[in-house]
């Protein structure tokens, strides 16, 4: 009794929910691919790169009609990528003279694809309301008469530079040797704490130095600035124990897998032609960062609104 | 009962009165030799430097990269296993998560899983726990992460069956054989402890990029408990029950099937649980090499500080784990349906697995209703709050803690001589747990110098024991509460659920904001994530005492407190010793993450090995350093653990 009442309850039930069904799966398909068959774009973790990729994808999509697939990785690991030929394109390169030389030299798994066109800083920063109040301060040979005051409970009695995401090139603790600072390195040891560092002490007046770059999305909410070190001159930083001098201006690249480059399809055209401006990817990393868009969202907004760029880099060589 | 047994403890409280004497002497003598000999011999090493061994490592690394097309073993063989494991996880992505099979959405939608779930869950747990798992996957659809859950679950249950493939046969040989259990601990100690960014991009380079690599790097993480677990509980079914079945004739074959596994059945469905709570942990990790779900969303929160959003795909994580945790704890109990039950609800379940398979309402969770804007919305005023009005307070707190607690004791494991530390730790062994014991430190801290990270390890065993002090203090007196309340377990425990699976970087941005980038910060990550093991463990271990001697104790007169130290908590040492242990290992596996927010030293040199790829070697030398001082103290805390308890 029981079992056939249960039974009977969920055939009308059924047939009550099928009656008013709605849409069926498979009514409307999307859109094939076209001839630019998949483009392996690697994604690095940080938003001015995420600019880049979303742009780069969005346009390899909808003009190219490439099939994207984005992969999101570690430097490290994407580079390792090229090798595997799982990553076509890595499109915001920071240096990284030690991967360059592995895959690009030794394996030669790997070519350069040119400038993006975006300008690469990296730097010792302080806080806009610190720069204001001691503009002193924004000279290195300054730093020592601060030093007191950048104390933390992890540097002791000395003053504190925090140093932060290990991904980037760091000469810190050999120039504070080497220009005599009486300062200790703590490492923060990723980004997420350099910018709540800097977030806080803008909001509540408190000193902080520390490394940090541009461009990066923060810099649009908190206007750090830089402190002047001796000049760069090239080959200043070739001994790393030795450095006395600026971090050099980084041009930073894009970097694709060999293969990718020898077939020459549109996706690496669009890779390669690809350059636009320090402002161009901070717009792109607001939207995302601040507006909290998608990054296609992103990416279409700015697309936009720059057709001509984009013709540019579409256009066959 | 307490005078009868007293005049026959004496002499005993007299041993252990001279063996705190023996102890003081030699911590009295560290602290003289200290003062002499302070900042010699520190064996230290500055961020950037490396040593021959850690340069040697790079050179092994890099020659395996560049064979990578040319080596027979990755061709045929790393390739074989990725290729079956990638399928694995594909198809069960493509079941519920991913589009496929050219259809624009996956094979079963929401509402056939939810129906599954609850199906599944009716059947192996009861009505109750169906409620909830349906209650539970109906929420990750309205927090606007349905297909994220999905992806994560998939790669979940893919590890997780993999593991249990591998880890119950295992797991039963090592309850057989002493010998196997004897080779295999190490193994299981090593794949517990060894931070997961050492092998990250190294697994990469032999599975590739893709689902078979983040299943593996969680399985490494997840089968030992499983493995574990199931030789603990095949080792504990009583002697006489597999006497008795061998004495009437049985092969050995009969008396694992009839009598071993049934015995021990219960035990490992709590490794099985075990292994499903490590696989969900690994998570956030797993994305770093593209693992899709939740842990990609979080990551890619963090990017902008966006703790709203992390939470809310944390919070996605909990509830997963919430719901598998109850569902497997239930199904301990064994449970029969009645039949009209069992058809009627695989009739509903079937039902709404062809809806979701036909109709799109059914397939894809309908976007309109949602709240998940309203939770990321609610975490992020909560944070901002907390930033903004309780800084000065924990900032106090955190120097100090630092001042107070952290400073001194770095001061004496890092500024010593590396060989009065060694000594130290030998002599303390010896002590402790006799020549054995010893032995195993004196190995230990041999392994440790040869890693030549020996300053960054004090200092980190320095956060490290810090840390575990905090997590026993929170432990005891939580713990005492859940086990004397009911009540108060029921509400607590779900937070403890909480704080193991949710991301630590969704509560370490607010952290950092409350006490900056500081060793400080990194103890209370690993804190968060450790007491709830040791709270778990010591409120179960309070239940435990019998009741009849809680209420004698009381009928004599004592009150709460009488009877919380004089009975309770000397009745519950088992519990309370393993849970020293088991905080201690927790406390270790967070040293990375601690590296992320300023703990410096042996979790920086791991985060570094990661992201510099001239730093490898010494991050997996770190990675090393970090398993080997898991393993001595393990060893010891085990010994104290027998010596105390017997």
């Amino acid at each position: 009794m029981a079992r056939h009442s249960v039974l009977g309850a969920v055939l009308v039930g059924a047939l009550a929910l099928a009656g008013c069904g709605g849409a069926k799966v498979g009514d409307s398909s999307a859109g094939a691919a076209g001839d630019c068959g998949t483009f392996n774009l690697a994604v690095n973790p940080w938003v001015g790169y995420e600019a880049n990729a979303a742009v780069l994808a969005y346009v390899a999509e909808k003009e190219l009609k490439c099939k994207v697939t984005k992969k999101e990785l570690k430097e490290e690991v994407a580079w390792q990528g090229f090798g595997t030929g799982e990553v076509d394109a890595v499109v915001e390169n920071w240096g990284h003279d030690d991967l360059r030389k592995k895959y690009i030299d030794e394996q030669k798994t790997a070519v350069s694809a040119g400038s993006t066109g975006v300008k690469g800083q990296i730097g010792w920063y302080v806080p806009p309301w610190l720069a204001k109040e001691h503009p002193d301060i924004l000279d290195w040979n300054n730093l020592n008469k601060y030093a007191d005051q950048f104390k933390t409970s992890e540097s002791g009695d000395k003053g504190q530079l925090l140093d932060g995401d290990p991904s980037f090139v760091t000469n810190d603790e050999a120039l504070v040797k080497n220009l005599n600072l009486n300062y200790k390195v703590v490492y923060g040891g990723s980004e997420t704490a350099l910018i709540q560092a800097f977030r806080q002490a803008e909001k509540d007046k408190k000193w902080v130095i520390g490394y940090f770059y541009s461009p990066q999305w923060l810099l649009n909410e908190v206007k750090l600035e830089k402190v002047k070190l001796p000049e760069y001159k090239a080959g200043c930083d070739a001994d790393a124990e030795k450095v006395a001098c600026d971090y050099p201006d980084y041009d930073l690249d894009k970097i694709v897998s060999k293969k990718f480059a020898d077939a020459n399809g549109p996706a690496f055209n669009l890779v390669k032609n690809f350059k636009w401006t320090n402002q161009d990817q901070n717009t792109v990393a607001k939207y995302i960062a601040e507006d909290k868009m998608k990054p296609e969202e992103a990416a279409k907004k700015w697309v936009e609104a720059n057709a001509d760029k984009i013709k540019a880099w579409t256009a066959k060589a | 009962m307490v005078a009868v047994a007293a005049p026959r403890q004496l002499p005993r409280l007299w041993h252990r009165y001279k063996q705190a004497l023996v102890v003081g002497g030699i911590v009295l003598a560290w602290l003289v030799l200290w003062l002499l000999l302070r900042n010699f011999g520190t064996l230290p090493l500055d961020a950037s430097e490396l040593t021959p061994l850690h340069r040697w490592i790079n050179s092994v690394n890099d020659a395996v990269g560049a064979s990578r097309n040319s080596n027979p073993v990755f061709l045929y063989f790393f390739n074989e296993i990725r290729l079956v494991i990638d399928e694995f996880v594909r198809f069960v992505q493509a079941l519920v998560a991913q589009p496929s099979f050219g259809r624009p959405v996956p094979v079963i939608g929401w509402l056939g899983v939810v129906g599954i779930a609850g199906f599944v869950s009716f059947v192996v747990a009861g009505w109750r726990v169906a409620l909830l798992a349906v209650a539970g996957f109906v929420f990750l659809g309205l927090q606007g992460l349905w297909q994220e859950s999905m992806d994560t679950l998939s790669l979940t249950l893919a590890a997780v069956v993999i593991s249990l493939l591998f880890g119950i046969p295992l797991g039963i040989w090592a309850g057989l054989s002493d010998r196997a259990n004897r080779v295999m601990q190490p193994v299981l100690d090593f794949m517990q402890t060894m931070p997961t960014f050492v092998y990250l991009a190294p697994l990469t380079l032999f599975f590739l990029i893709g689902p078979a690599s983040a299943t593996i790097a969680t399985l490494v993480y997840a089968a030992p408990p499983a493995i574990r677990i199931t030789a603990h509980a095949i080792r504990s079914v009583p002697h006489n029950t597999v006497e008795a079945s061998e004495s009437l004739g049985a092969t050995r074959w009969q008396t694992l099937v009839k009598v071993l596994l049934p015995s021990a059945r219960k035990t490992i469905v709590l490794g099985v649980n075990q292994t499903i709570m490590a696989a969900l942990s690994m998570v956030t990790i797993a994305a770093l090499i593209d693992a899709p779900g939740l842990g990609k969303t979080v990551v890619k929160a963090l990017q902008t500080l966006d703790v709203g959003t992390a939470f809310n795909a944390g919070l996605a994580i909990v509830v997963l784990a919430i719901v598998l945790d109850r569902v497997t704890t239930a199904a301990t109990e064994r449970r029969t349906l009645p039949r009209w039950a069992l058809f009627g609800g695989l009739g509903i379940t079937a039902v709404t697995v062809y809806f979701s398979y036909t109709y799109l309402w059914a397939a894809e969770f309908p976007a309109d209703v949602e709240f998940g804007s309203s939770i990321r919305k609610g975490a992020t005023a909560v944070t901002e709050w907390a930033q903004d009005s309780l800084t000065l307070i924990t900032g106090g707190f955190k120097d100090f803690v630092t001042f107070a607690l952290i400073n001194p004791l770095q001061a004496l494991l890092a500024q010593s001589p590396w060989f009065l530390v060694a000594l130290v730790i030998v002599v303390l062994s010896f002590l402790i747990g006799g020549l054995r014991s010893a032995f195993v430190s004196a190995v230990c801290v041999g392994v440790l110098v040869a890693t030549g990270l020996w300053q960054d390890s004090m200092i980190t065993l320095a956060s490290t024991l810090v840390a575990t002090i905090m997590v026993m203090v929170l432990g005891v007196v939580v713990g005492v509460w859940m086990g004397r309340s009911r009540r108060a377990d029921r509400i607590i425990r779900p937070v403890l659920d909480a704080g193991q699976v949710m991301p630590a970087f969704v509560y370490l941005v607010p952290f950092l904001a409350l006490f900056a980038a500081s060793r400080f910060t990194a103890i209370i990550a690993a804190v968060v994530f450790a007491a709830p093991v040791a709270i778990k463990i010591i409120a179960d271990g309070v239940r435990a005492v019998s009741p009849a001697t809680v209420e004698a104790s009381t009928a004599l007169g004592s009150s709460s407190w009488q009877t919380i130290v004089k009975v309770q908590l000397p009745m519950a040492r088992g519990a309370l010793t393993l849970a020293a242990n088991q905080g201690l290992i927790y406390v270790l596996s967070m040293v990375v993450v601690g590296g992320l927010v300023g703990a410096g030293a042996l979790g920086y040199d791991v985060v570094a090995g990661f992201s510099q790829s001239n730093l490898y070697g010494k991050g997996l030398a770190a990675g090393v350093a970090i398993v080997v001082l898991g393993v001595m103290l393990d060893r010891l805390t085990q010994a104290a653990a027998k010596r105390w308890t017997n």
